[in-house]
């Protein structure tokens, strides 16, 4: 009984922490369908949202809703500055160079915040004090709450516009193969711009949720989740949204039980050995298909 | 005549080479330079080999790999082991520390050299870290804590014999049939696998002797402080390489050293504004990419540039 | 006679499309044959089956006397098989010497620690292959632009350097897939007389695939004739002019 406890105890902190998982990666594997590019700024675009929601909150005094609100549109329009700026020039460079600029806008966004807000960690205020549900010994605390709705509405919302509208079909249809995309009419840069601001408008509420889950902020803290969000895309089949989902469950479900069981220590790691499992087994991922380069 | 020629040109610059330590050394022993500039002075050295066997991967065989401050680690562990718990000598120490990490890169090879591009990056990026946390739960070695009281052999010679020795070697290597099927791989595998050659046998075969390159570097680095902690090898450190190779030029020797110096003598120089730094280096990458993305010596090295065959050749084609 | 290779009932399916079915073909030593058909008929599916790209789902094929099923292309090439693309794939970035040069790759008996130290028989050996490859260079006309990167020849001598760079492998059989594609009436009409002077020079079987019909008619000595990832038929160039299954094949299929 004991055991079975905790196991479930670690399974609700690993699926809340497997949602902000899934919010950061479907934003990598949106971006990676559409342009083929390992986004590594994306984990830093998060942290960018996370200060946003930080100082709509203590600065401005906003409530969680409305910062949420403000971090989500403001850290979108960024995400869509540095495709504009970064990745569209290099549109048909090869894809090696487009990855180092990637690092490079990585570590402009990090060090750039760093010199504005002080490389010092912020301390999120505590917004739901001692709020919790307690079933049979199990604990779910405010902030869970909070992230497993919130992650709820924006994958609705998501699927909505991803599935019924025409930016969405747009989207799926520039995914599939840019070029007949553009022969339908479709503006292929106008898609990548807005797959771009949706994918960072959901790093945003990702970084401001884990701002209030774990009440510390700081410019490097999107490096890791970064990376791990990349792993839990590639986990569920990169370019698949589904996949990202359920990638990020996982992940953060492993990571709980690796950390509460084994050794926090080994938590990164973990996530790593998930990655080159994959890779080496089934390099599509759980809900990829197989393709082969033609000669 | 052409046989005469690599072979005069191997003599330049290995005369070229013991000229730059003379004088280099001679500034050292004569305490012209402050030990804040002799200690970034072996820096360079260390990171010239370093970007030199990345470059090897990254460059010449076009296998992106993100992965190299995880063997450099190794090796580092590995000698500080040796010397410090038992006593053998500082050169032995360095080799097994190279061996380990060259062995440790052929058995990762194998398995992920598979995988193309942007996902090998990200795969050798995460067994770096994996190496890295592994080290940090070995509490033999320190743990987290980092490795304390190593002796302090790392001289400004050993560095620099070691970092020639690297660049003549690589030089070499790449001027054979075996560094030709690298570049041929790079270049096209389809097309290289077709015309007889092994191509995963050559990509295991640089990754190791990189990693092998990059355990010796760990090696030196060590045993150039009295501490160090898993905290130094992370990847943000293999992107500090990353850097030096792709603004010198990924496929240039010349440029990994040009790099190397430039990299880390803006680091020394900017100690004190490391976010200034990094925001240096994020801007010059991005502009690298843009205007210039083959680096600032594309695929030239400095043996068979205008200037130098004006200055030392008479004819042939320059091939060193 | 004496038969070099031999593919008996080779079939290849992908995701249960069959692309070559049933396909069988001999080569007698010496032979120059073209393989032709309509687009989409399964001509560079058999040539990936035989240089071991693709591993043929069911069916034999000997080259010498032993199998070559399940070997992985490299080692196919070390056999004594080598060939050209469709879509040129040079050493882009390289020179053309080095395109040659990589070629004699698996011919090289120095050692990693030979080309390491530049001792033993290094220095001769890269001597020897750099005359081979100028040789190679002067024959297809190529010699003066030897520093010149790949990427930077006109179509025509890309064409050529892929030819050049697939005899530096020293084979006994060489594939040209497509070779005058591209190529003026007057560049093909030179490549044809190539094609024979290297055949006799290097005592070469030459397999070709070619839409050009002035050129398979002009040089090959037999024809197989591909529809549908099926032989049509096979025959001297005369038998398939004269073949009404082949012409309805053409007329009917372009």
């Amino acid at each position: 009984m004991e055991v079975t406890q905790q196991v479930l105890q670690q399974l609700i902190n690993g699926i809340s922490l497997g949602s902000i998982y899934a919010l950061i990666a479907l934003g990598y594997t949106m971006i990676y369908g559409i342009i083929k590019l390992i986004n590594f700024a994306h984990g830093d675009i998060y942290m960018v949202g996370a200060y946003i929601g930080f100082f709509s909150i203590t600065q401005a005094g906003l409530g969680v809703i409305p910062s949420l609100m403000i971090s989500l549109v403001t850290t979108g329009l960024l995400g869509m500055a540095v495709e504009r700026i970064a990745y569209r020039p290099l549109r048909h460079a090869p894809r090696i160079s487009v990855l180092i600029t990637a690092i490079g806008v990585s570590f402009f966004l990090e060090y750039t915040s760093m010199y504005f807000v002080s490389p010092t960690p912020r301390t999120f205020p505590a917004l739901f004090g001692d709020v919790a549900v307690d079933f049979m010994g199990i604990v779910i605390n405010g902030q869970q709450m909070l992230i497993l709705g919130i992650t709820a509405i924006l994958m609705v919302v998501l699927t909505y516009i991803v599935q019924r509208t025409k930016t969405g079909k747009a989207m799926r249809a520039t995914s599939f193969d840019t070029e007949t995309a553009e022969l339908m009419g479709i503006n292929s840069d106008r898609i990548i711009s807005i797959t771009f601001g949706i994918g960072s408008a959901l790093a945003a509420v990702a970084g401001v949720l884990v701002g209030i889950y774990y009440n510390s902020i700081d410019p490097l803290m999107g490096i890791m989740p970064g990376l791990k969000a990349f792993v839990a895309a590639v986990l569920g089949g990169i370019g698949i949204l589904p996949g990202a989902v359920v990638g990020g469950l996982i992940l953060g479900v492993v990571e709980a039980l690796v950390s509460g069981f084994l050794s926090s220590t080994f938590r990164d790691a973990a996530a790593f050995a998930i990655l080159i499992l994959v890779l080496l087994v089934r390099p599509t991922g759980l809900f990829g298909k197989n393709t082969k380069e033609k000669v | 005549m052409k046989r005469n020629f690599l072979r005069r040109n191997d003599l330049i610059m290995l005369v070229f080479a013991i000229i730059l330590f003379a004088v280099l050394q001679g500034l050292i022993e004569g305490r012209v330079l402050s030990s804040f500039w002799q200690l970034n002075l072996l820096i360079i050295g260390i990171n010239v080999i370093l970007a030199a066997s990345l470059n090897l991967i990254n460059g010449y065989t076009g296998q992106f790999s993100l992965g190299h401050a995880g063997f450099m680690a190794v090796g580092a562990y590995v000698g500080v082991v040796l010397t410090t718990n038992f006593s053998v000598p500082f050169g032995a120490a360095l080799v097994a520390g190279g061996i380990a990490a060259g062995a440790l890169g052929f058995l990762i090879g194998i398995p992920t050299l598979r995988l193309r591009g942007d996902y090998l990056a990200i795969a050798t990026l995460g067994l770096g870290e994996i190496i890295r946390i592994v080290i940090m739960n070995i509490q033999y070695v320190g743990g987290a804590a980092g490795f304390k009281g190593i002796p302090h052999h790392t001289t400004f010679a050993w560095v620099f014999f070691i970092m020639l020795f690297t660049l003549f070697f690589i030089k070499n290597f790449v001027n054979s049939t075996h560094g030709r099927a690298c570049l041929a791989i790079r270049e096209n595998e389809i097309a290289a696998e077709s015309m007889g050659i092994n191509t995963t046998k050559y990509k295991v075969m640089a990754f190791t002797i990189g990693a092998a390159f990059a355990g010796v570097a760990g090696g030196l680095f060590a045993h150039a402080f009295y501490l160090i902690t898993p905290a130094s090898f992370t990847f943000m450190q293999t992107f500090n390489y990353l850097i030096m190779v792709v603004m010198g030029g990924l496929g240039s020797i010349t440029g990994s050293i040009a790099g190397a110096f430039v990299v880390t003598f803006i680091s020394a120089a900017l100690a004190s504004w490391p976010e200034f730094r990094m925001i240096i280096y994020a801007v010059a990458l991005i502009l690298l990419m843009f205007y210039r993305p083959q680096g600032l010596f594309g695929y030239k090295e400095i043996t068979n540039m205008g200037i130098f065959r004006k200055c030392f050749a008479k004819g042939g084609k320059a091939n060193g | 006679m004496d038969e070099l290779l031999q593919a008996e009932h080779v079939s290849m399916v992908f995701g249960g499309l069959k692309a070559v079915s049933n396909f069988n073909l001999h080569l007698n030593k010496g032979e120059l044959v073209g393989l032709i058909g309509p687009n989409g008929a399964g001509k560079t599916t058999a040539f990936n089956m035989l240089t071991g790209v693709y591993r043929p789902t069911t069916g034999s094929i000997t080259f010498a006397g032993k199998s070559i099923v399940g070997l992985p292309p490299y080692e196919v090439t070390q056999r004594g098989i080598a060939r050209t693309f469709q879509n040129i794939r040079l050493f882009s970035e390289l020179t053309v010497l080095e395109n040659v040069k990589i070629a004699f790759h698996f011919h090289v008996k120095y050692g990693l620690i030979e080309a390491v130290l530049r001792v033993g028989r290094y220095f001769r050996e890269e001597q020897e292959i750099e005359e081979e490859a100028m040789e190679l260079l002067r024959i297809f006309h190529l010699e003066d632009k030897a520093d010149e990167v790949a990427k930077n020849l006109p179509y025509g001598a890309q064409r050529r350097l892929e030819i050049a760079r697939a005899l530096a492998a020293k084979p006994k059989l060489l594939l040209l897939d497509e070779p005058a594609a591209g190529m003026n009436p007057q560049e093909t009409h030179e490549l044809m007389e190539m094609i024979r002077w290297i055949r006799r020079e290097f005592a070469l079987t030459i397999l070709l695939i070619e839409h050009d019909m002035s050129l398979v008619m002009g040089i090959c000595e037999r024809i197989y004739v591909l529809e549908y990832g099926e032989i049509l038929a096979e025959g001297t160039p005369k038998e398939i002019k004269a073949n009404p299954e082949v012409i309805r094949a053409y007329l009917g299929g372009e």
